[in-house]
């Protein structure tokens, strides 16, 4: 997807390269610290952190009491005191009990003192892994809406590592949305350097000229697969994968559509005042003239994440539902 | 000590004057009966030492160093103020003087507070963090959360907790059946003491002894402090829920007045340095309110300036 300078490479999964951008930022910068709930010792409940404590010792790998609402907070209390925390949510669900911190505490603190607040929460995000409906939702439409906050969603490895990477360095509270589903679904040559993915930068992970797919996260692997089978029926399909939705990148994705005059955004998360709404919004404003179709959104029907398999199945987007929304566009 | 008490609550009259004269444009909240606590936990700490304060402390910031005049600016919402007229109160931090003040939210600094803590602790540095919560705020689960955080990591807190009798028109039987706050602390494992906050000088007392604990590495305390809001919880509530024999009573124990009787008979205050001292704070406040009000507010479109720490962030 990326062709850097030549340099080093190695094969990761995704969630190893979530753990080696934070690995690479603990090396270089010392007041890189991580907290959460059984980090430590055990590595966290995906293994995220699995061998740190061993290296960078239990004062900058915390184990922390079961409290949300404590940990985030204490990662705004450390970074206004000039640390840059990394604190871990089990699973993104679990954010809920520290919304209080995130949206009155740490989003507002820059705008009311113009002090940084450089810290990054970690939210093991989306369904797909039989969690039931407290360990599978995709929350970043809680906070799309909070000013202050900036978000990012990755979908591959070397997206994975650099916009850690850029997280950490960021000087505003950064949630770092990382897919369950795509942890070891998803392997990838990266390089092996100090690479970062600048916030704010969407990239095109497959050019096209027919139809534009917005997507980010898990849903840029259903489009990138969906737009495979279009390919064969002719239908040339460009996949925007945003990467970050705060800030987020208006001029690539309103170039796509001019470019190719139709719109498809592909989310995860439940559609009513999803992601994609916003997205459609820009769209239909300001590019509304180049438009050949209207604009479309494949994303979750508003329910909970259900546990049985025919339920969640039923629920969540796919490769399929994406290639059908694709043809009737084409088709338009 | 006792000219701090004094200022704040010439400072908060001074406040309460311009809020009826409609020169404040939001809330106006008074720590009036709070003075003796406020004061004497802010004076245990030095100068390393952080300060979460809540509304009824306002003493805690002139303790610390805050500036009259900044501390006008920033009740008037004016440019040039603390918060450049995005909040108001004591709603603001000044990392120099190590203050880091309230949100709206009761409860929600407490976390924050444990992280100041934590970075103390991870820097090996010796500093304590202090901070406040009231008796219907300390029913918050931040607080716990906070609480179980800090005790597990024998982190350097001290927490106050203000017990004035009402949470907005609650009275404290509506909040807790304990007898005293401070027995909460024995559910972490930490010590908890009450005192009586009228008396400035076993305020002190427990406070120092709390902030020492905390600077040898021992972890948190509670210390609860029994006071009495004696006005609204904020200008526009008249408090007429407050049985006026209770307010009498209190009144007698008006912590100022106490304390001026305990200078007294030390003979460390008279009547002449007495006046000399309240002239001189009730001028300065008077001028910086005349310099404050003078001030324009800030732009309209200054609304849109500083949401993120770096102009690439505004999305």
């Amino acid at each position: 997807m990326r062709k850097g300078k030549i340099k080093p490479m190695k094969t990761l999964t995704y969630i190893e390269a979530i753990s080696e951008g934070l690995r690479d930022e603990m090396r270089r910068d010392p007041t890189v610290f991580l907290l959460g709930e059984d980090i430590g010792a055990y590595g966290g409940a995906f293994k995220v952190t699995k061998g740190f404590i061993e290296e960078f010792g239990a004062d900058r790998v915390i184990d922390t009491v079961l409290a949300e609402g404590a940990i985030i907070g204490a990662a705004t209390g450390a970074a206004l005191a000039g640390l840059r925390p990394v604190a871990e949510m089990q699973f993104s669900d679990f954010v809920a009990n520290g919304f209080n911190q995130i949206v009155n505490v740490a989003a507002k603190y820059h705008y009311r003192n113009f002090i940084p607040v450089p810290m990054v929460v970690r939210l093991p995000s989306g369904g797909g892994i039989r969690g039931g409906p407290f360990h599978s939702a995709s929350t970043e439409a809680w906070f799309f809406h909070v000013p202050g906050l900036k978000l990012v969603a990755p979908s591959t490895p070397y997206d994975a590592k650099g916009l850690m990477k850029a997280a950490i360095r960021d000087p505003n509270p950064v949630l770092y949305f990382e897919s369950k589903f795509l942890y070891r679904h998803v392997k990838a040559e990266i390089p092996d350097d100090d690479y970062i993915v600048p916030l704010g930068v969407a990239d095109i992970k497959r050019e096209g000229s027919d139809i534009t797919v917005v997507a980010y996260g898990t849903a840029v692997h259903w489009a990138l697969e969906a737009a495979g089978k279009l390919a064969a029926d002719g239908v040339s399909v460009e996949v925007l994968d945003l990467r970050s939705l705060i800030p987020l990148d208006r001029e690539a994705i309103l170039a796509s559509v001019k470019k190719t005059g139709k719109l498809l955004i592909v989310h995860e998360a439940t559609i009513t005042g999803g992601i994609g709404a916003e997205i459609a919004a820009l769209v239909s404003s300001a590019a509304f003239e180049y438009l050949d179709a209207p604009i479309r959104r494949v994303a979750s029907p508003d329910t909970p994440v259900p546990y049985a398999p025919t339920l969640e199945d039923y629920v969540l987007p796919n490769a399929e539902k994406v290639a059908a929304e694709l043809r009737s566009l084409a088709a338009y | 000590m006792y000219a701090s008490m004094v200022l704040m609550r010439e400072f908060e009259d001074a406040i309460l004057r311009l809020y009826h004269q409609g020169k404040i444009v939001g809330g106006a909240y008074s720590g009036n009966g709070n003075e003796a606590t406020a004061v004497a936990s802010a004076f245990a700490l030095g100068d390393g030492d952080y300060i979460l304060p809540m509304h009824r402390d306002l003493g805690a910031h002139f303790v610390r160093g805050q500036s009259i005049l900044a501390m006008m600016k920033q009740h008037l919402g004016r440019a040039g103020g603390l918060t450049e007229g995005r909040d108001g109160t004591g709603h603001y931090t000044d990392p120099a003087l190590r203050i880091y003040g309230n949100i709206s939210h009761l409860g929600a600094m407490l976390p924050v507070a444990c992280g100041i803590a934590l970075a103390c602790t991870i820097r090996k540095e010796p500093n304590v963090v202090m901070t406040y919560i009231g008796d219907g705020g300390s029913n918050v689960g931040e607080v716990h959360e906070a609480l179980a955080m800090a005790s597990v990591m024998r982190l350097p807190l001290v927490l106050i907790i203000e017990n004035n009798g009402y949470a907005y028109s609650t009275p404290v039987a509506r909040q807790f059946i304990v007898d005293k706050l401070s027995s909460r602390a024995a559910g972490y494992g930490i010590p908890g003491t009450t005192v009586d906050g009228t008396d400035l000088p076993a305020v002190h007392d427990a406070c120092r002894e709390a902030v020492a604990r905390a600077r040898s590495g021992k972890g948190p305390s509670i210390v609860e402090s029994v006071t009495m809001r004696m006005h609204g919880h904020a200008a526009h509530d008249n408090a007429w829920y407050v049985p006026k024999k209770t307010l009498e009573a209190w009144k007698k124990k008006d912590p100022i007045v106490r304390f001026e009787k305990f200078l007294t008979d030390k003979g460390l205050l008279t009547r002449t340095s007495r006046k000399h001292l309240i002239d001189g704070i009730r001028a300065e406040i008077d001028a910086a309110a005349e310099t404050a009000l003078a001030l324009p507010y800030p732009p309209g479109e200054d609304a849109l300036r500083g949401v993120y720490a770096d102009a690439e962030g505004e999305n």
